[in-house]
């Protein structure tokens, strides 16, 4: 798991590269200071490295009831993001006139962002399956390594949120 | 050490199953010797490919003004063959020996995720199928089809949709990728395996040297596959979905896909070579009759290299005008690369020295790569001067420089490979009068191609061109390179034949037949599918030489 992490960070930096590269260098178009900061979308992915982090603690525990629980909120707060991001998308495209092919800016912030949402669709889908499993009392304290490199990624997938954060909305902008 | 031998098989007959069944049993296959054998098959059928397109290069090149193939077929043929050297050859073969070598070599009875394996091989395999449709695919028939054209490293903005309408472009991209996924899970697996599964007793500092130059050619996959996924789906948005990274009418820069492409390009070249320099050190001792000299200096370069070779990267760029700033570290940087793999020539050097060496084949091809490396390093070190680059780059000297290195080092540790691991995959001797005969002929057609390539280089002759005029004092080393081209078929003939031949004819080999001591010869060859019945434990980094010389066991000296 660690080395699909590496190799997921090694993409993720090229891509942060290209947006840091191409910063400022649209010839027309909207400029980054269209984009309002996602602070309450932020706090949610962060709140959910939390919520699966005591969910994990719980399994090892045994207490599945209460891993049960966490994990949910775990879903919720990650859907809410995605949610979120969605809506910033469709006002961006609606009301802005910023799509993937209007200008650098554009390209560049749809494929940073929509590959991190992309990881984080795929993170709700594995964290889905597993509670689905759950939900049929097949996740027992035995299990705790697996789920434990299931959280390892959403884990990862909250650090990159914090990287493209930082480019995107604080130095980007 | 507990008893490593297992129950045989080799001496059973059993029924003939129909056709159907054992095609069944090697495509569902999840051990990893059968994976290993299909990659290293799947890489061999598409060297044969790609030395055919090699071979229609060079008969175009023959002569000025020659007109064999159009313009277009030929931008297609250094492209297809370029794109399938590396990723459909080398690195299948690599993965293959990889896969075969690294579980048995420290103990283990799979690889760490078995089904991840078949999949990373299907994900290969397929990518490969994928690009070579591109001849009939796409717009079809019409002369070659559309294939690729624009050089295997695709440089912007020959790949927009404007100047490549079609879908050659396309065929390239989503093949390098998905091929990519599988070099990705491949390597992951590779480290799993290594990091988890060691038999009791193998510490990392008693690991065979393959499973050591594996481990980071894995790294190294992992490292730099990923920026190459990353640059694909750029210019995947870029020609689907109307995106402008490398669009330099809408301010996007073309530089940049060139530092994405060769921050996976060079330490490519190190994924490549490492699995080479792993060849060399496990078959130069055995035939030296000594251990490996310097055995923690040489994982010590190996890692250094590792580092290093991450970033040397834009010596491939120097004449695209970067800072001075830029040029003089990445000039400094290749130039330090050579200092760790100069110790790895001179510890190779140092173990055949004093030693009581025998000429088999293998370690004939050893000492070819160890030669052959050297000159490949030290026209690398002439060109990692930036004014000198600037000179000679795109020139046929590069050529020459990286055919040394992939041909003249890969490709002859490869070979030294296949030998040397024959009769452990087959359980038979192959034939060494007819090796020779492969070693010798393959040796002249190198040098006569690749030796005399630099010359029209140094002339100003430039790489991927359709043909030339004469008079420019260019004309004779073409036509030596090109009849180098037809030793080197025979030889690759000889070997082929002698393959097939060995396989269905040679000798039963035993499960030792080199006196050799690493794990794989404890068990019989071929190895049953679960390797080792109990799982061996070792002492020391030469496990059966403790077994053959309990008076005198490695453990007492290391």
């Amino acid at each position: 798991m660690f080395s699909l992490i590496a190799a997921e960070a090694a993409i993720f930096v090229i891509f942060v590269v290209a947006y840091l590269f191409y910063v400022g260098k649209s010839i027309s178009g909207p400029t980054p200071s269209v984009l309002h900061v996602p602070v309450f979308l932020t706090v949610c992915l962060l709140c959910s490295s939390w919520t699966i982090h005591r969910a994990v603690a719980a399994l090892r525990r045994g207490e599945t009831g209460s891993f049960a629980r966490w994990w949910t909120s775990t879903i919720v707060l990650g859907a809410v993001f995605l949610g979120g991001t969605a809506r910033e998308w469709q006002h961006l495209i609606a009301d802005e006139g910023l799509t993937i092919r209007t200008n650098l800016f554009g390209t560049t912030y749809y494929s940073l962002v929509g590959l991190h949402a992309f990881h984080v669709t795929a993170g709700v889908i594995a964290l889905a399956t597993v509670s689905l499993f759950t939900l049929f009392g097949h996740v027992k304290r035995e299990h705790a390594a697996r789920v434990d490199l299931v959280s390892l990624y959403w884990h990862f997938v909250d650090v990159v949120w914090i990287a493209v954060f930082m480019v995107v909305y604080v130095v980007g902008r | 050490m507990s008893t490593t031998d297992s129950v045989g098989w080799a001496g059973t007959r059993i029924a003939p199953r129909p056709f159907v069944d054992k095609l069944h049993e090697w495509v569902t296959t999840v051990d990893h010797k059968r994976i290993g054998i299909l990659y290293v098959a799947y890489g061999l059928t598409f060297l044969m490919v790609g030395g055919i397109e090699a071979t229609v290069m060079r008969l175009q090149l023959i002569r000025p003004h020659n007109d064999l193939v159009t313009p277009q077929v030929f931008n297609q043929m250094f492209t297809m063959h370029g794109t399938t050297m590396i990723f459909f050859v080398v690195m299948p073969i690599v993965f293959g020996f990889a896969n075969y070598l690294v579980p048995l070599m420290i103990g283990a009875r799979d690889m760490a995720f078995p089904r991840l394996n078949a999949f990373s091989f299907w994900l290969t395999a397929f990518s490969g199928l994928f690009l070579y449709f591109s001849f009939v695919g796409g717009y079809g028939l019409y002369g070659a089809g559309t294939a690729p054209n624009v050089g295997w490293f695709a440089y912007a903005p020959l790949t927009a949709k404007t100047f490549s309408p079609g879908h050659s472009t396309d065929f390239w991209t989503l093949s390098l990728l998905v091929s990519g996924f599988g070099s990705i899970g491949t390597a992951i697996n590779i480290i799993a395996t290594i990091l988890c599964l060691r038999c009791p007793g193998m510490t990392l500092a008693k690991m065979p040297l393959l499973v050591w130059l594996n481990l980071v050619m894995a790294g190294l996959v992992i490292l730099a596959v990923s920026p190459l996924t990353a640059a694909q789906l750029m210019l995947l948005v870029d020609r689907y979905l109307g995106g402008h990274f490398f669009d330099t009418q809408a301010g996007g820069s073309a530089v940049i896909w060139m530092h994405f492409f060769w921050v996976f390009g060079h330490p490519e070249v190190y994924v490549l070579v490492l699995p080479a320099f792993a060849f060399a050190s496990e078959i130069i001792p055995v035939f030296s009759r000594k251990a490996i000299f310097g055995y923690p200096v040489m994982v010590a370069a190996t890692v250094a290299i590792g580092f290093i070779s991450m970033s040397v990267w834009a010596h491939h760029m120097f004449s695209v005008g970067m800072s001075s700033g830029g040029n003089l570290f990445f000039v400094l940087s290749t130039m330090a690369i050579a200092v760790p793999t100069g110790i790895k020539i001179f510890n190779w050097l140092a173990t055949m020295w004093g030693g009581k060496i025998y000429f088999k084949a293998p370690m004939l091809f050893c000492v070819a790569f160890l030669f052959q490396f050297l000159v490949a390093g030290l026209t690398g070190i002439i060109q990692s001067a930036a004014p000198f680059d600037w000179q000679l780059t795109a020139s046929y000297f590069v050529v020459a420089h990286f055919h040394y290195v992939i041909v003249g080092a890969i490709l002859f540790a490869v070979f030294a490979a296949f030998y040397y691991w024959f009769p452990k995959v087959t359980g038979r001797i192959y034939g060494e009068t007819l090796a020779k005969v492969h070693f010798w002929l393959f040796l002249i057609g190198f040098h006569l191609t690749f030796d005399f390539m630099h010359v029209p280089g140094l002339l100003g002759m430039p790489r991927r061109i359709y043909t030339y005029e004469p008079g420019r004092g260019w004309d004779t080393w073409n036509v030596i390179v090109t009849i180098g081209v037809f030793f080197q078929a025979a030889g690759v003939l000889a070997f082929v034949v002698n393959m097939i031949r060995s396989y269905f004819r040679g000798r039963p080999a035993g499960s030792d037949p080199w006196d050799a001591w690493t794990l794989e010869w404890s068990t019989t060859s071929p190895p049953p599918e679960y390797n080792y019945a109990s799982i061996p434990v070792v002492k020391s980094r030469r496990p059966l030489w403790d077994l053959k010389h309990p008076e005198d066991p490695d453990w007492k000296y290391e």
